[in-house]
């Protein structure tokens, strides 16, 4: 990395897509802001004319794959590959191995992250024992180890016994956390393995019905409201979903929801390939289901963007569909993702996408030093984004130790230029540092 | 055309090439001499992941008949049952010189992958629960053959419509053909979207049969009851099981056809699967001539 | 698959456009002579007709088998079986062109057996055709003997084949093309003679195998050579590479 401690001065950015401003980052904040400021001795110029400058992005659902799968990724390259995306920070799913469901393992990632240094990475912890659905595991002593873990999740399966999530929804509040669901009916989705409709009646795979995703969302949303406490669900893939979602807000439920960019953009007609890089959990859905995704977003329905990361080695992939793995690598293209499907289509502000995808996501983890917005004296958490740099997405060379990317081949309209962690570059000039 | 992974990709023109090629082909199996030399020096491998004694034997019959040099390649005993991932075992195929690839596999679009990883010409002969192109193609044959025509007959498809390879792949076959298909099975067992599919769709098996000129009944796993798709297998039969007294309802000159293993008193009575118009054996020597048909026409030309 | 039907873009099948520079080497009459002439010279052969057989080789073979067993039976007033005998599958070009449709095979009861099958075809070239018609038959039965009969013989032979009944001997060059129209199939009787049509390649252009068989080629054409006709040319038919 390059020299850390030196200030740097970001020439011409506009902040939240606004008009173009200096900005000095110095001492781990942001020192001053304005035009024409003078560069202090020492200060390495940054020339971002033309460049968005948004807060350090916060994904609230990354797979990091460590322990266990250092074979897909690691925690440094994991946040290295975030860096390369524009985050700042990162929460690191539970579904390891073992399950990062101890004060043990979530500080063992906690660390990892720190002596990687690309960004805060913030371990999740698992709602029960080995994410087997049946005790609770260890959440107390997890949110008070040196991780600090306020957001647990079995992501990857689903807490489908209502009595535990209930009971997890309770513990919680002790400390402040949230449980991110991972809304899947388990036994409306046996064996399946894409969205259930036309493509995989015609395909011959075993659906996955939307009603799966929003018969879960629905209870817990009730659940939450009836002990008062705070829902996040992650990865909302279907229409009925922002619908139900949409409803629970309204009669007040606390509840927080993510899309990720995959389905904001692609549908279940990619499967016609059979081609396993679109195999995914949630699955691909339709135009339909994208367009509800979309306006949810927009509205405020659908609180952030979260990637859903999820490395795979090439041989996970490079087999028949009904064996390859679920998941797609996201870091290092969601914002182009979503500027390409919010911005550019107009649904979004680049002030919203800070929200969606640092403020919002900061508040639900409980990030406290980012998502703070670029204010003289805010942690300098900073990524400069060009909107105007068209991308051809190559998995290959992506910084992810995986290439696992759905947008093979897709141009995507921009890329992240740079980004600052606490006033130190961890990418400049489109390069990791 | 290089492969044959799905009867939808078959335009009526090639559908019906096809066919009157295996009318010409069938001849062959009269002669005193029951080969031709056309694919002489041409290799054809028998990719079967799953048991399937009659496919397999129909296309390996259908090969030598055609002077192919045949290679069975099954799931036991050899590499792949130590876990070799079908990539490396196409690229062991590829390397053998395969000109043709005849899979079969338990995983629907195993054909499609199959396809992008071989140079040779893949032939679909089953794929999960997503087709099986050439039993399709059979099918349409004997109905032609049979009934001399396939444009405007009414074929009933009977049984378990959700999980049957057979029924997709006649589905595209036959409506590309002319013909009207109706599928017949319990809501269970037919696919959420089926409606959307270029067939009619009934749950009563009594009112289909007298205006059917084709009842093609399909095998239905007794598992299928432990799953809940229907309360028991006493029930399945008298909803929708082809016995004598429903034979009788149909047309005189309509026939009925099963694309085997028959379960024999669960979907068909064994007074039914043994009449004369029932057309079971007719199609397994159906399949020869067929599948001489599709290998000469994908394997033969530069 | 787009196989070529014989009825539409075989090299002896469609309906011949009249050609640039066409003429004609034989008309209805003349070849309604000579079909007259070659059921004359059938019978001397063979003495009478006795066990003759009259094998028509698809497309064009096949009409003048029938017209021949109708002179043959008007002069004899007996009934000779006529049949047809594709050799699509005994080709020794089916590798380097696209896949061909099937003609049809049809063998008259009673078999071939002893019996002397006189094969007939409309073009004798290179004489590929007609070894291929051999294997053929030796896989469908033993024949006493076997003649040949030909409605054009226009030289260039490839193989020790010779014709036992010929229409017209025609001497051509390579670079014409020989046409056959039968009221049959094409709606007038007439043997055109036509020079090559103009070709972009110089050389027996036929693409490696990697060519996709199911898009034919406009261009995969020919310097026309006997045993190569033109694989993928849509347009109508001339007989010069059928023998």
């Amino acid at each position: 990395m390059s020299d850390t401690n030196a200030p740097h001065l970001i020439r011409g950015a506009r902040p939240m897509g606004g008009d173009p401003v200096d900005l000095l980052l110095a001492d781990g904040v942001i020192a001053g802001t304005g035009r024409g400021l003078d560069a202090p001795e020492g200060a390495r110029v940054v020339d971002a004319t033309g460049l968005i400058a948004l807060p350090g992005l916060v994904d609230l659902h990354t797979h990091l794959r460590e322990p266990g799968r250092e074979d897909a990724e690691t925690v440094a390259s994991g946040s290295r590959s975030a860096a390369m995306g524009g985050y700042t920070a990162v929460h690191a799913m539970a579904n390891t191995d073992p399950v990062a469901d101890t004060a043990g393992v979530v500080e063992q990632v906690w660390r990892l992250g720190r002596e990687a240094g690309y960004c805060d990475v913030r371990p999740v912890g698992a709602v029960t024992v080995g994410l087997g659905g049946r005790r609770l595991a260890e959440i107390g002593a997890m949110a008070e180890s040196a991780a600090g873990v306020r957001v647990f999740s079995d992501d990857g399966v689903c807490v489908s016994d209502a009595l535990l999530m209930r009971r997890a929804l309770e513990y919680v509040k002790a400390f402040d956390g949230v449980v991110a669901q991972h809304a899947q009916e388990p036994r409306l989705t046996e064996g399946a393995q894409m969205n259930e409709g036309c493509v995989s009646d015609r395909l011959g795979l075993p659906g996955w019905p939307a009603v799966a995703e929003e018969a879960i969302i629905a209870r817990d949303c009730l659940l939450a409201q009836h002990v008062g406490s705070r829902l996040h669900v992650c990865h909302v893939s279907t229409k009925g979903s922002v619908d139900i979602i949409r409803w629970a807000k309204a009669r007040g439920c606390d509840v927080t929801a993510e899309v990720t960019p995959h389905h904001l953009l692609l549908t279940d007609e990619l499967v016609e390939s059979y081609d396993p890089i679109y195999k995914v959990n949630p699955p691909l859905r339709t135009a339909e289901d994208v367009r509800a995704l979309r306006e949810g977003l927009a509205d405020g329905t659908i609180d952030i963007v979260a990637t859903d990361h999820a490395p795979h080695p090439a041989e996970a992939k490079e087999t028949e569909w009904s064996t390859a793995a679920m998941g797609m690598v996201g870091l290092e293209t969601a914002l182009a993702v979503v500027q390409h499907t919010m911005v550019d289509t107009g649904l979004l502000t680049w002030e919203d996408v800070a929200d969606r995808m640092s403020s919002a996501p900061a508040r639900i983890g409980r990030v406290h030093d980012h998502g703070r917005g670029l204010g003289v004296g805010e942690p300098a958490n900073v990524v400069l984004y060009d909107p105007a740099a068209p991308l051809e997405v190559d998995g290959a060379s992506m910084v992810t130790k995986s290439s696992n990317t759905p947008f093979q081949g897709m141009t995507l309209p921009g890329r992240v230029r740079a980004t600052f962690l606490r006033g130190a570059p961890t990418v400049l000039e489109g390069k990791i540092q | 055309m290089r492969h044959l992974l799905s009867t939808g990709d078959l335009s009526r023109d090639e559908a019906t090439l096809i066919l009157d090629t295996a009318t010409e082909l069938a001849q062959v199996g009269d002669r005193s001499v029951k080969k031709l030399p056309t694919l002489r020096g041409r290799t054809v491998v028998n990719l079967f992941y799953e048991d399937s004694t009659r496919t397999r034997t129909s296309f390996e019959l259908a090969a030598k008949r055609l002077s192919a040099d045949v290679i069975n390649f099954s799931a036991k005993g050899s590499s792949v049952s130590k876990g070799e991932s079908l990539k490396d075992t196409a690229l062991t195929l590829q390397a053998m010189g395969a000109d043709g690839v005849v899979i079969r596999h338990s995983a629907s679009g195993a054909a499609h992958r199959l396809a992008n990883w071989v140079d040779g010409s893949v032939l679909n002969a089953g794929d999960g629960t997503h087709e099986h192109p050439t039993q399709a193609l059979l099918d349409a044959f004997t109905m032609r053959s049979r009934l001399g025509r396939l444009e405007g007959l009414r074929v009933a498809v009977v049984g378990d419509i959700l999980h049957s390879r057979v029924a997709r792949s006649n589905v595209l076959l036959l409506t590309t053909l002319g013909a009207h298909v109706t599928l017949v099975a319990p809501p269970t067992l037919l696919p959420v979207s089926v409606h959307t599919w270029p067939c009619e769709v009934s749950y009563d098996l009594d009112t289909v049969l007298p205006k059917a000129d084709v009842v093609m009944m399909l095998r239905v796993q007794a598992e299928r009851m432990h799953e809940s798709f229907f309360p028991s297998t006493r029930e399945y039969s008298r909803n929708y099981g082809l016995d004598a007294e429903r034979l009788a309802r149909m047309p005189e000159d309509a026939i009925v056809m099963h694309p085997g293993p028959m379960v024999r008193g669960m979907e068909i009575s064994a007074e039914v699967a043994d009449s004369p118009r029932c057309t079971v054996t007719e199609q397994v020597a159906n399949g020869v001539s067929l599948r001489m048909a599709v290998l000469y026409l994908l394997l033969s030309g530069s | 698959m787009h196989a070529r039907k014989p009825a539409d873009g075989d090299a002896d099948g469609g309906v011949p456009r009249a050609r640039e520079g066409a003429r004609a080497v034989l008309d209805g009459n003349e070849i309604n002579r000579a079909l007259t002439r070659i059921a004359h010279e059938v019978l001397e052969r063979t003495k009478g007709g006795e066990d003759v057989t009259l094998l028509g080789i698809p497309s064009r073979g096949v009409p003048l088998a029938r017209r021949l067993a109708r002179r043959i039976e008007r002069v004899e007033e007996m009934s000779v079986p006529v049949g047809s005998l594709d050799i699509t599958m005994y080709r020794d070009d089916l590798r380097s062109s696209p896949v061909r449709a099937l003609g049809r095979t049809e063998i008259p009861t009673g078999g071939l057996d002893d019996r002397v099958v006189v094969l007939i075809d409309d073009v004798l070239f290179s004489g590929r055709t007609v070894r291929a018609a051999l294997d053929a038959l030796g896989d469908l039965g033993r024949p006493r003997a076997v003649q040949l009969a030909v409605l054009v013989d226009r030289g260039h032979r490839e193989l020790p084949i010779r014709a036992d009944y010929v229409g017209k001997n025609l001497p051509t060059s390579l670079r014409e093309n020989v046409t056959v129209c039968l009221e049959e199939t094409d709606g007038e009787d007439a043997v055109l003679l036509s020079p090559s049509r103009p070709s972009p390649s110089t050389t027996l252009n036929r693409r490696p195998s990697a060519e996709d068989p199911s898009s034919p080629s406009p261009s995969t054409t020919l310097n026309r050579r006997p045993s190569a006709e033109d694989p993928s040319s849509p347009s109508p038919s001339t007989t010069e590479g059928n023998d």
